[in-house]
């Protein structure tokens, strides 16, 4: 074998070795690297109740409620499987919607999620506002059919 | 000498200043034809989205400019191998010359992303996993120009950056799946290899134009650079004194 096929070799293994590496610090740091939890991950317990910390998921549909004074919002965010209320003072951003990605900086008092600051997580989908509208409406016929098994 | 082998004639300066030399306005040419067509497909052709509305058509720079900062970081850190391994002199002087066109484009999406996170998200820059990578990747870039430049002798200053190169490397599988390893505020892929895109087919035409664009630019621009360090690395050979005086 060349010198110069060796020195490859290596250079390829040094590189593959600190992959391993980068993989097991980041393996190790995983609940630092999470930017939000979600909400069946704080029933758990799994996130800090003793500082801020994120909550991520969906506003669930109708839970939106706004305080005489404007300012104030109230809302649970979801992950279809647990709810978490959360209160927030302040503007939320455009994108903010029932039924959207949203991700909430706060902390927990009394099983209610204090937020003082919400962002909106929106998914990866592009489309323009008429095919939105035709999805939106074949879920909705979807769902009217898979109701009455629900016993609603 | 290196010119032995057929297979090493583009690896001799002299001939690959000639031969860059002549493909460089092509790829200016084509970089700034599918430019203008990717941004009127854009801006003119592609529909509004369904709830950014206009905000969205910030993807037809900053995709194009966050694929190439990960892709040129990738092709840098390989040509730095072959430079090592191979102690070839054009491939150090490929990899210097792609740096400042990644560190340009790591900046392009950085900022643009800001731009359009401040209205879509409420917040100009949050630490999630993506957007730290992404930065890291720009210090990474910073770092190996500053790190080439602060030594005098071009070998050392090659060997020391190529090794920046390599160790940063790692970082850019971790910028591309951190929308996937972890629960992450920037939004996941929405083009990928193993499904089909989730969006209207001429936004993504748009993109993929757009992103050609960024190509063509990338390999015009890091050619001039390349010529440029030649230029500055043999100018005491023989074949440039003979290519001055020729020319004056």
């Amino acid at each position: 074998m060349k010198t110069r096929h060796k020195k490859l070799i290596l250079i390829g293994v040094a590189v593959i070795g600190l992959g391993v590496v980068a993989t097991l610090v980041l393996n190790a740091f995983r609940s630092n690297l999470v930017f939000f939890f979600t909400p069946t991950q704080v029933v758990k317990g799994e996130a800090p109740l003793d500082r801020a910390f994120r909550v991520g998921g969906l506003v669930e549909n109708g839970s939106l409620r706004r305080e005489p004074d404007g300012v104030t919002a109230h809302f649970r965010i979801t992950d279809t499987a647990q709810t978490i209320p959360v209160t927030y003072k302040g503007l939320l951003p455009d994108l903010f919607k029932e039924g959207k990605g949203v991700v909430a900086q706060g902390r927990l008092n009394n099983s209610e999620f204090v937020a003082d600051q919400v962002l909106a997580k929106h998914d990866e989908n592009y489309m323009p506002p008429e095919a939105a509208s035709a999805l939106e409406k074949a879920q909705k016929t979807q769902k009217t059919l898979v109701l009455p098994q629900e016993g609603k | 000498m290196i010119n032995r082998f057929n297979k090493y004639r583009y690896a001799s300066p002299a001939t690959f200043y000639h031969f860059a030399g002549r493909l460089i306005p092509w790829f200016y040419g084509a970089a700034a034809l599918f430019c203008v067509a990717g941004l009127y497909i854009g801006l003119f052709l592609a529909p509004t989205d369904f709830q950014q509305s206009e905000a969205y058509r910030i993807i037809f720079i900053h995709v194009p400019a966050a694929w190439m900062s990960m892709f040129i970081y990738v092709v840098m850190a390989c040509w730095a191998a072959l430079g090592l391994a191979f102690n070839t002199r054009m491939s150090f002087m490929m990899a210097s010359a792609l740096a400042p066109t990644g560190a340009m484009l790591t900046f392009v999406s950085l900022w643009t992303g800001a731009l359009w996170g401040k209205p879509t998200w409420g917040a100009w820059w949050v630490w999630d996993a993506r957007l730290t990578s992404e930065l890291i990747l720009f210090f990474l870039y910073l770092g190996f120009m500053a790190l080439q430049s602060a030594i005098d002798d071009p070998r050392r200053a090659d060997r020391a950056g190529a090794l920046i190169a390599l160790v940063g490397v790692v970082n850019v599988p971790i910028i591309y799946f951190s929308v996937r390893w972890w629960n992450t505020l920037h939004q996941g892929a929405s083009v990928s290899m193993t499904k089909a895109p989730s969006m209207a087919s001429i936004m993504l035409v748009g993109m993929l134009v757009m992103a050609l664009a960024a190509w063509m630019y990338t390999i015009a621009a890091a050619l001039s650079r390349a010529r440029c360090i030649i230029l500055e690395r043999e100018r005491n050979a023989q074949w440039v004194a003979q290519m001055l005086e020729a020319d004056a």
